[in-house]
C-alpha cells in the first residue's frame, strides 16, 4: 500500500542534513510551507543552501531559519520582498552568500533538473552583468546563454489538498513555484490544508502527481 | 510646460494597449494602467506568479490571500482568468506569448537598451525578479519612465550608466513629457506636452532626438 502521509512535522523534515541544498516554494509568503520550514529550523540543521524566489518574509519560515544562521547561501531572484528584514541583517553583516537568478531562469533550471536536462541555452541575462562568465552561443541571430539544472536534496512545498498517493491541487496563486520544486529534488516533503480520500480528488483538476511527492503532512 | 503626472503617464500607454492584448505590468508606475484600459477593450493581463485575466485589488471583504500580484499585493481574478504554476509563467514570458511588457526603467539608451534592475547601490542587495525575462521575452517592451531624476539628470541616455536588463529591447518610452520611440535612426519624438519644443526636450534628454513630422501635442485628462 501506497501512504506518503505522516503524522507530524517533525517527521515530515527528518533525514535533511547539513550542507543540504533545500528547495523552498512560495512567492513571498504566499505557497510558502512556514511550518515546515519552522520544524527544519527546530532540528537544527545548518550550513543549508537554499534556493527561493525570495529570501523570507516577516519572522517565520525561510525568515526564521536565515535569522538563526542555518543558511549559509541563498539562490534567489528578488530577496528584498515585504518585510525581509532577516535577510537583510544576514547580509549586511556578511553572513549569508547571495547568488542572483533572473526568475524564469531560476524556474527553468529547476525544471531541466526535474527533467534530465543537462542545460540549456536562455537569452535572459545574455549581454547584462549577470550573463557574464557564462558560455554563450548564437542561435539564428541571438545570443543565448547556457544555463545549468538545480536539483535539491529536499524540496518543501505547500499544497491545498492531497490524497495518500502525494497527489496535490493548490489554491489560486500559491501553486507558484510549488509544482516545479516538487518535481526537483530526491526528498519531497508537502505540507497540506487538508488530506482526503484517494480517489476523491478531481484527477483532472492535480497539479501534481503523487510520483513526485515522497511525504505529506497536514498543517 | 506641464508634465503629466504619474496617474496621466499611465493613462497615456494604456491608451495604446489592443483590444485583445497579452500585457505584463511591471511593478510600481505601469501597475497603475490597468486603471485606464478604454472601455470596449478586453485586456488580459498576466502575472508572473501565474495568472492570465488579473483583476483590479480586492474590494474590502474580499480579499483572498492566496491571491497576490507581482508585488505581492492582493489582486483578483478577473472571469475566464486562470492560474498556472511559475514555469508556464515565464514560458509564456520568454517564449513571446505576451503582445507587450510595459515596464519601469532607472534609465533607457538611445539603442533602447533597458537599465531597471539594480542601481549597484551597496545598502540594498540587489534583486532582479522577472526584469530580465520580460525585457527579452516580451513581443514589444515599452517603458514608463520620468523624463529626467528628481535631481534633474537625463534618464534618456547615449548609453547606460546603471547596469542592463537587457540590451536593444525597447520600442517605445512613455515619459511625464514626450512619448518617443526607439528606431534605427535614433530615437523619435512623437508626442511633446505643450509649451515644450525639440531643443527644450534636448536638453532635458542626453540621447539625440529626432522630431517626428506628425508629432502631436502630449494631452491626457486629469485623472
Amino acid at each position: 500500500m501506497i501512504d506518503k502521509r505522516v503524522r507530524t512535522l517533525a517527521e515530515a523534515v527528518a533525514g535533511i542534513k547539513d550542507g543540504a541544498t533545500v528547495l523552498c516554494s512560495g512567492f513571498g509568503a504566499v505557497g510558502e510551507p512556514v511550518e515546515l520550514l519552522n520544524a527544519l529550523r527546530d532540528t537544527g540543521v545548518r550550513d543549508l543552501v537554499c534556493v527561493a524566489n525570495n529570501a523570507g518574509t516577516g519572522d517565520e519560515g525561510l525568515a526564521g531559519l536565515i535569522r538563526d544562521g542555518r543558511v549559509r547561501k541563498i539562490v534567489c531572484s528578488f530577496p528584498r520582498t515585504t518585510d525581509p528584514h532577516c535577510f537583510e541583517a544576514a547580509y549586511k553583516a556578511g553572513k549569508i552568500e547571495l547568488e542572483i537568478v533572473p526568475q524564469g531562469t531560476l524556474s527553468e533550471r529547476m525544471r531541466a533538473g526535474a527533467a534530465g536536462i543537462g542545460g540549456f541555452f536562455v537569452k535572459t541575462s545574455a549581454g547584462t552583468k549577470l550573463g557574464r562568465g557564462k558560455e554563450t552561443r548564437e542561435i539564428d541571430g541571438e545570443l543565448y546563454v547556457l544555463e545549468k539544472p538545480i536539483r535539491g536534496d529536499a524540496a518543501l512545498c505547500r499544497a491545498d489538498r492531497a490524497d495518500r498517493w502525494g497527489n496535490l491541487t493548490y489554491r489560486k496563486s500559491a501553486r507558484n513555484f510549488n509544482p516545479l520544486m516538487a518535481m526537483a529534488a530526491d526528498l519531497t516533503v508537502v505540507q497540506v490544508r487538508e488530506i482526503v480520500d484517494l480517489g476523491s480528488l478531481d484527477p483532472e483538476c492535480v497539479a501534481t502527481p503523487g510520483i513526485f511527492v515522497d511525504r505529506i503532512v497536514v498543517a | 510646460m506641464k508634465p503629466l503626472t504619474r496617474r496621466q503617464m499611465a493613462w497615456r500607454a494604456a491608451q495604446d494597449l489592443e483590444d485583445g492584448a497579452y500585457v505584463n505590468l511591471g511593478i510600481g508606475l505601469p501597475t497603475l494602467c490597468s486603471d485606464f484600459v478604454p472601455e470596449g477593450r478586453e485586456i488580459v493581463f498576466h502575472s508572473e506568479n501565474g495568472i492570465l485575466g488579473m483583476g483590479p485589488a480586492p474590494k474590502p471583504g474580499e480579499e483572498d490571500p492566496d491571491l497576490i500580484n507581482a508585488g505581492k499585493q492582493l489582486t483578483t481574478l478577473v472571469p475566464g482568468g486562470t492560474y498556472f504554476h511559475h514555469n508556464d509563467a515565464f514560458l509564456m514570458i520568454r517564449g513571446g506569448h505576451l503582445d507587450v511588457a510595459l515596464l519601469g526603467a532607472f534609465e533607457v539608451s538611445q539603442g533602447g537598451d533597458l537599465a531597471n534592475w539594480t542601481t549597484e547601490d551597496p545598502n540594498f542587495p540587489p534583486g532582479v525578479g522577472g526584469a530580465m525575462d520580460l525585457a527579452v521575452g516580451a513581443r514589444e517592451v515599452r517603458v514608463l519612465v520620468e523624463h529626467t531624476t528628481k535631481d534633474g539628470k537625463p534618464r534618456i541616455r547615449k548609453s547606460c550608466v546603471y547596469p542592463l536588463t537587457a540590451p536593444h529591447c525597447v520600442k517605445r518610452i512613455y515619459t511625464n513629457l514626450a512619448v518617443l520611440d526607439v528606431t534605427r535612426e535614433g530615437i523619435v519624438v512623437r508626442e511633446m506636452v505643450a509649451g515644450l519644443d525639440l531643443a527644450g526636450l534636448q536638453a532635458l534628454t542626453e540621447a539625440t532626438l529626432i522630431l517626428a513630422n506628425d508629432w502631436k501635442k502630449l494631452e491626457a485628462p486629469a485623472v
